[in-house]
């Protein structure tokens, strides 16, 4: 029987995280030393630093602040503290993540410097820190959990294995009335149309192919094709000769039954439970933030030869059906389904045992990813800056 | 659970192609599972094939279609017999060939 019951945090607009992060979110590449100073002042608060937030513009601009907002407004955010070199931008991101009702800040450089400002945010961040040490976990039902998959490192035991026990979670999920999604755009390629096939009406089996062809058309417009970089050097030393077999691994994430209800642009949340397509890249780290900013609370994560992902504010649960990673990289594997090559565990055994995991990391169980400090917050840039 | 030791399982009863579930040495009986018909195959392999490699169940002629999860995975680049390993030096992709 699987646990349907785990203990996580309510947060004022309803939705349930599995983590109490406070963060200090850097609206800005120039930024990332002042948050860091604030985490490296108070114990416990996490800085999120990152690459870009300077003359963007456009649909790429839009997607940094859907993702910068939608990282702090997560579930798995007890509060947040924005810094910015500048009050309009630092201000829209404060604006968006305190609409979920959570404590949330900001502070920007300009005309105070660094210094001032480090010393200012730090005494918030004490108080933010402070005030979420205090929330309590209570009991929370499986369905309110948004849950996102895709794999890395693959081969064809994820074919095999580890993709098709996330599919036994997936359809259980789906019958609970949990929210999750999939995506990886470029990695369907030789699936397409089996993956159309899963939309739950014509119409969005119709709306992904658009997204797919786009892409298709972008790598074209380049004069490349992905023979370079799919399948990749990895892929292949495990026994994955091609996309469209890589493809039909990567697809059994969902399932046998469970159909998606529509297509998510990059960090969109989905519009109800479900499941939900996202067009995003196929590269973990890009991935999972993206699937974070959307306010997922936990991430399934099959590999093959092993990827080593993880994100600072969404649990990534690792599963491998390879016994040489199982062995070789154990500190990088929760869940071994290695069981189902020599049919020593059955598939519905192994989605129980992940399913159980689950369980667990909601309860606050930390991944090996978190234990190994894992932080991987990488936003995805679609063209280059002004 | 059937206790018994397979060398490499099978995704559909359309296959052409098997995933060897541990390293295998070349001339060698195998046996495989067909997870899609539950049952149990015999092959004779002609190569080593390690472990997550594949291996072909039937003669595949050159520039046929390689089978796995009943979907076309690529064409063979050239005849492949029975019993051999199947990879990137003879299986290649049906996408972006000009």
């Amino acid at each position: 029987m699987r646990e349907e019951n785990f203990w996580g945090y309510r947060r004022p607009n309803g939705r349930v995280g599995v983590r109490n992060h406070v963060v200090v979110l850097s609206v800005d590449d120039i930024s990332n030393a002042a948050c860091e100073a604030v985490a490296a002042n108070i114990k416990g608060v996490l800085a999120l630093p990152h690459a870009y937030g300077r003359l963007q513009f456009g649909e790429d601009l839009e997607l940094f602040f859907r993702t910068l907002i939608g990282t702090g407004a997560n579930p798995n955010v007890a509060a947040c503290l924005v810094i910015g070199i500048e009050p309009e931008w630092t201000r829209r991101i404060v604006d968006g993540v305190s609409e979920t009702g959570k404590p949330t800040a900001g502070l920007s450089v300009e005309g105070h410097g660094d210094l001032r400002t480090i010393e200012r945010a730090s005494r918030k961040a004490l108080d933010l820190l402070q005030d979420a040490s205090e929330l309590r976990r209570e009991e929370c039902h499986v369905r309110e959990l948004y849950v996102s998959a895709k794999c890395g490192e693959s081969d064809t035991t994820t074919g095999l294995a580890s993709c098709p026990t996330v599919g036994q979670v997936f359809d259980g999920l789906d019958e609970i009335g949990a929210t999750m999604s999939f995506g990886e755009t470029s990695e369907l390629c030789g699936a397409e149309d089996v993956c159309a096939a899963r939309a739950a009406t014509p119409e969005v089996g119709e709306q992904f192919l658009r997204i797919f062809e786009s892409y298709q058309e972008l790598i074209l417009s380049q004069g490349v094709d992905l023979l370079g970089s799919q399948p990749t050097e990895g892929n292949i030393r495990g026994g994955l000769t091609t996309i469209e077999e890589k493809a039909l691994g990567n697809i059994q994430k969902i399932g046998r039954k469970c159909r998606y209800l529509g297509c998510l642009e990059p960090a969109e949340a989905p519009r109800g439970a479900g499941l939900w397509f996202m067009d995003t890249s196929s590269a973990a780290a890009e991935a999972v933030t993206l699937w974070a900013a959307s306010g997922a609370v936990v991430h399934l994560f099959p590999t093959g030869q092993g990827n080593i992902v993880g994100n600072p504010i969404e649990p990534v649960i690792k599963l491998s059906g390879n016994p040489a990673t199982v062995r070789s990289m154990s500190e990088h594997i929760d869940v071994d389904v290695s069981g189902l090559l020599q049919r020593q565990l059955t598939l519905a055994d192994a989605g129980d045992r992940l399913w159980d995991m689950m369980i667990r990391v909601c309860n606050g169980r930390l991944t090996r990813a978190e234990a190994l400090g894992h932080r991987e917050f990488v936003l995805t840039k679609l063209y280059r800056s002004a | 659970m059937v206790d018994l030791i397979v060398d490499f399982i099978v995704h559909g009863s359309e296959d052409t192609v098997g995933v060897a579930v541990r390293d295998v040495p070349g001339a060698q009986t195998l046996t495989g599972w067909n997870m899609e018909k539950d049952e149990t195959l015999s092959l004779e392999s002609r190569d080593p094939v390690a472990l997550g490699h594949k291996v072909a169940l039937v003669d595949i002629a050159r520039g046929e279609k390689v089978v796995k999860y009943n979907r076309p995975i690529g064409n063979s680049t050239q005849d492949i017999a029975r019993g051999s390993h199947v990879h990137t030096h003879n299986l290649k992709t049906a996408r972006w060939q000009q």
